[in-house]
């Protein structure tokens, strides 16, 4: 596929309306909270489209299209079950504590309500988190270019060697999100990821619709693919008789309660865009607004799986565990499909399961999707939207990383006392030395392939355990810093263990588990991970409820404002549903059971 | 608000939406019937994003007219 002058031009569009938007906020950019809290201005529905863009990177849209093609419209399970009860749960309850204490983050929200050492930890490990997570997700949008092909007419014209296209776009992507960063502060990155939202949609949605319209409708993806691929809760009964491989209680518990809260409602990548609305109501509403355009988005990044999977192969329908992959790589000599097999880039052979049959390179799903059916214009457009996502997702992340190295580690522990524009200078360098540390990552992502399972690993085994300090810090008042602090230690000690002694279903001891000992075997990663993080929440919870009891709470008026039994309660505001906060919650959940009973 | 972000979202929709018409248009009609499902996507597609564009330009004229001209942020 080659791009025109056409796509040429709706690219350079789009990076001059992105840079644009960084110069104009600049404009306004004088204080610490218009650099890294937007002046703490911004009107609900903009933060909250803000929320989606920012979770909506390169990574998050290409890895659920894969998932869609590998285990069908389970996937919306992520959304459904694993991000609006969290979202609700966020908008109605615990928004006023990190609005109404005028914690500028969330590790400063932890400071206030516990202690110091609790902030340092939260902090320290949430900056290094950031930087890996933009570093992988920059390295996965060049490869995804370098494989896609479609600049090398382009760079073979002016004499440079294929391999710098990958350099090009590493370098290209992240100079422009440090340009608006840099200028324009949050408020920058906020109202570009409004524009990258509506970019995101408008690339991906005729995806689906051209998609649709040649299997044949819902209707044919049914008939395609069986009902294991198109009913969400087939075979939830028991974790060996969906493609999951989780049953209905690991799932719930364990994604839709401990994972999901724990990032929903901790994670200050998201949080920060709550924190930037203009009022109370308004940042409660923002998480709310958020959850009712996010239940929809599995139409958008998990249907052209399910399409790319339907044309690749047509998999027996009688919805047990038969693996798509073999009909595939029996098909694929014939008709390549959509979804290639999966190469060894050191051998150039197919790689093969545990097995024996080859395996398909899921990752390029979607964007060989786009490649077959979008021509000369919409190609601008689908690469646009690749680009946007991207851009709002390593923007949150380079958002967050400024705010908390500058709060909550250079004037903690650095230097406490200096005028604001200091600090506001710290944050754009903050922001300059972030990108270039995520550049390095994004390198020695490409020197070694695993890095990006080793990142998920840690992360499951510090983030499963943080929901339930948030929790008990938030809604009981007894709890102290000690007792939140050893509870973190505990529970990500606990998860680490779980992980050491538990192995999935046909894969080797290692970075997947049991290298302490194989005590017990999930069917699926996805079932180690999950129950990992219900032993982990369980740990930390019991400890520091334990340790709490045997230490002092801090004195009750240290607490006002930040624990529920001792802040005066907000009055729902009146007027329309919408803009409601509580009601507008009821109105969401309701909406979630709605889809999960039409897709059940 | 500092400024409506509706109207840089119009503006780019507007032009996108325009430039992808366009190339519909003047396209060959059999890529489109190799490529897009027998339909012409660009001319489609490109009529929705420049729609969308023009409503979001008429929603930040109408918010303009609505408040006045306000001093710093609203």
């Amino acid at each position: 596929m080659q791009l025109g002058a056409v796509d040429w031009g709706i690219i350079a569009l789009y990076l001059l309306f992105v840079l644009g938007i960084g110069i104009v906020a600049s404009r306004r950019n004088k204080s610490g909270t218009d650099f890294f809290l937007a002046g703490r201005a911004i009107p609900a529905w903009v933060a909250g489209l803000a929320f989606i863009s920012a979770n909506l990177g390169a990574q998050e849209v290409i890895g659920m299209g894969a998932s869609g093609a590998k285990y069908g419209i389970s996937t919306a399970h992520f959304y459904w079950i694993g991000a609006i009860p969290a979202m609700v749960f966020i908008g109605v309850f615990m928004m006023p504590f990190y609005y109404g204490s005028k914690a500028r983050s969330v590790p400063e929200y932890l400071r206030m309500r516990f202690d110091e050492k609790t902030r340092a930890l939260n902090a320290t490990i949430f900056a290094f988190m950031t930087i890996l997570n933009s570093g992988i997700s920059m390295y996965a949008l060049a490869k995804l270019i370098q494989t896609l092909h479609v600049f090398d007419i382009p760079f073979e014209r002016m004499g440079l060697p294929e391999s710098w296209i990958f350099h090009a776009a590493i370098g290209a992507s992240a100079l422009v999100v440090l340009v608006y960063i840099y200028m324009g502060g949050l408020r920058g990155a906020i109202y570009n990821e409004v524009l990258q939202f509506f970019l995101i949609v408008a690339g991906f949605a005729p995806l689906v619709w051209l998609g649709l319209k040649q299997v044949g409708g819902w209707h044919g993806l049914e008939t395609t693919l069986g009902p294991s691929y198109t009913q969400a809760w087939h075979g939830m009964a028991h974790a060996s008789t969906n493609r999951l491989g989780v049953d209905w209680f690991g799932l719930s518990m364990g994604l839709g309660f401990v994972l999901s809260f724990g990032y929903w409602c901790t994670d200050f990548l998201v949080v920060q865009r709550a924190m930037a609305a203009d009022s109370m109501t308004a940042a409660r509403r923002t998480p709310l607004i958020a959850a009712g355009v996010k239940m929809f988005i599995p139409f958008i990044v998990i249907l052209p799986g399910l399409i790319a999977i339907a044309l690749t192969s047509a998999p027996d329908k009688t919805g047990a565990l038969s693996h798509p992959v073999a009909v595939a790589g029996a098909i694929q000599q014939h008709d390549p499909g959509v979804i290639p097999i999966k190469i060894d880039s050191a051998t150039g052979k197919p790689m093969l399961d545990a097995r024996g049959r080859p395996q398909l390179d899921y990752d390029l799903a979607t964007p060989n999707l786009l490649l077959r059916y979008f021509p000369t214009g919409m190609l601008g457009v689908g690469l646009t939207a690749l680009l946007a996502s991207f851009m709002s997702g390593m923007a949150g992340n380079v958002t967050a990383f400024n705010t908390v190295f500058t709060y909550d580690i250079y004037q903690a522990y650095i230097r406490r006392k200096a005028d604001d524009a200091h600090y506001v200078l710290v944050g754009r360098l903050a922001t300059f030395f972030g990108i270039a540390a995520s550049v390095a990552a994004a390198y020695l992502a490409s020197q070694f392939n695993n890095i990006n399972d080793f990142l998920q690993l840690i992360m499951a085994f510090v983030n499963a355990p943080v929901f339930a300090t948030f929790l008990l810090g938030m809604f009981w008042k007894r709890t102290t810093g000690h007792g939140a602090f050893t509870g973190l230690a505990a529970g990500t000690l606990t998860a680490a263990i779980h992980h050491g002694l538990t192995l999935p279903l046909d894969d080797i001891v290692g970075l997947k588990g049991g290298w302490i000992a194989v005590t017990h075997t999930y069917p699926s990663e996805m079932a180690q991970n999950f129950w990992t993080a219900i032993w982990a929440w369980s740990a930390c919870f019991l400890v520091t409820i334990a340790v709490s009891l045997v230490t002092r709470p801090r004195p009750e008026e240290a607490l006002a404002g930040l624990t529920y039994s001792l802040t005066p309660k907000t009055s729902e505001a009146h007027g329309a549903w919408y803009g409601r906060p509580v009601l507008l919650g009821v109105v969401m959940i309701a909406a979630v059971i709605v889809l999960n009973l039409i897709f059940r | 608000m500092l400024f409506d972000v509706r109207l840089p979202i119009g503006l780019l929709f507007l032009g996108i939406g325009v430039l992808v018409t366009g190339a519909g248009l003047m396209g060959d009609p059999a890529v489109f019937r190799a490529h897009s499902a027998g339909l012409n996507i660009d001319v489609a597609w490109g009529l929705v994003m420049g729609g969308f564009g023009v409503i979001m330009l008429l929603l930040a004229g109408l918010a303009k007219r609505k408040a006045p001209p306000a001093d710093g942020e609203s």
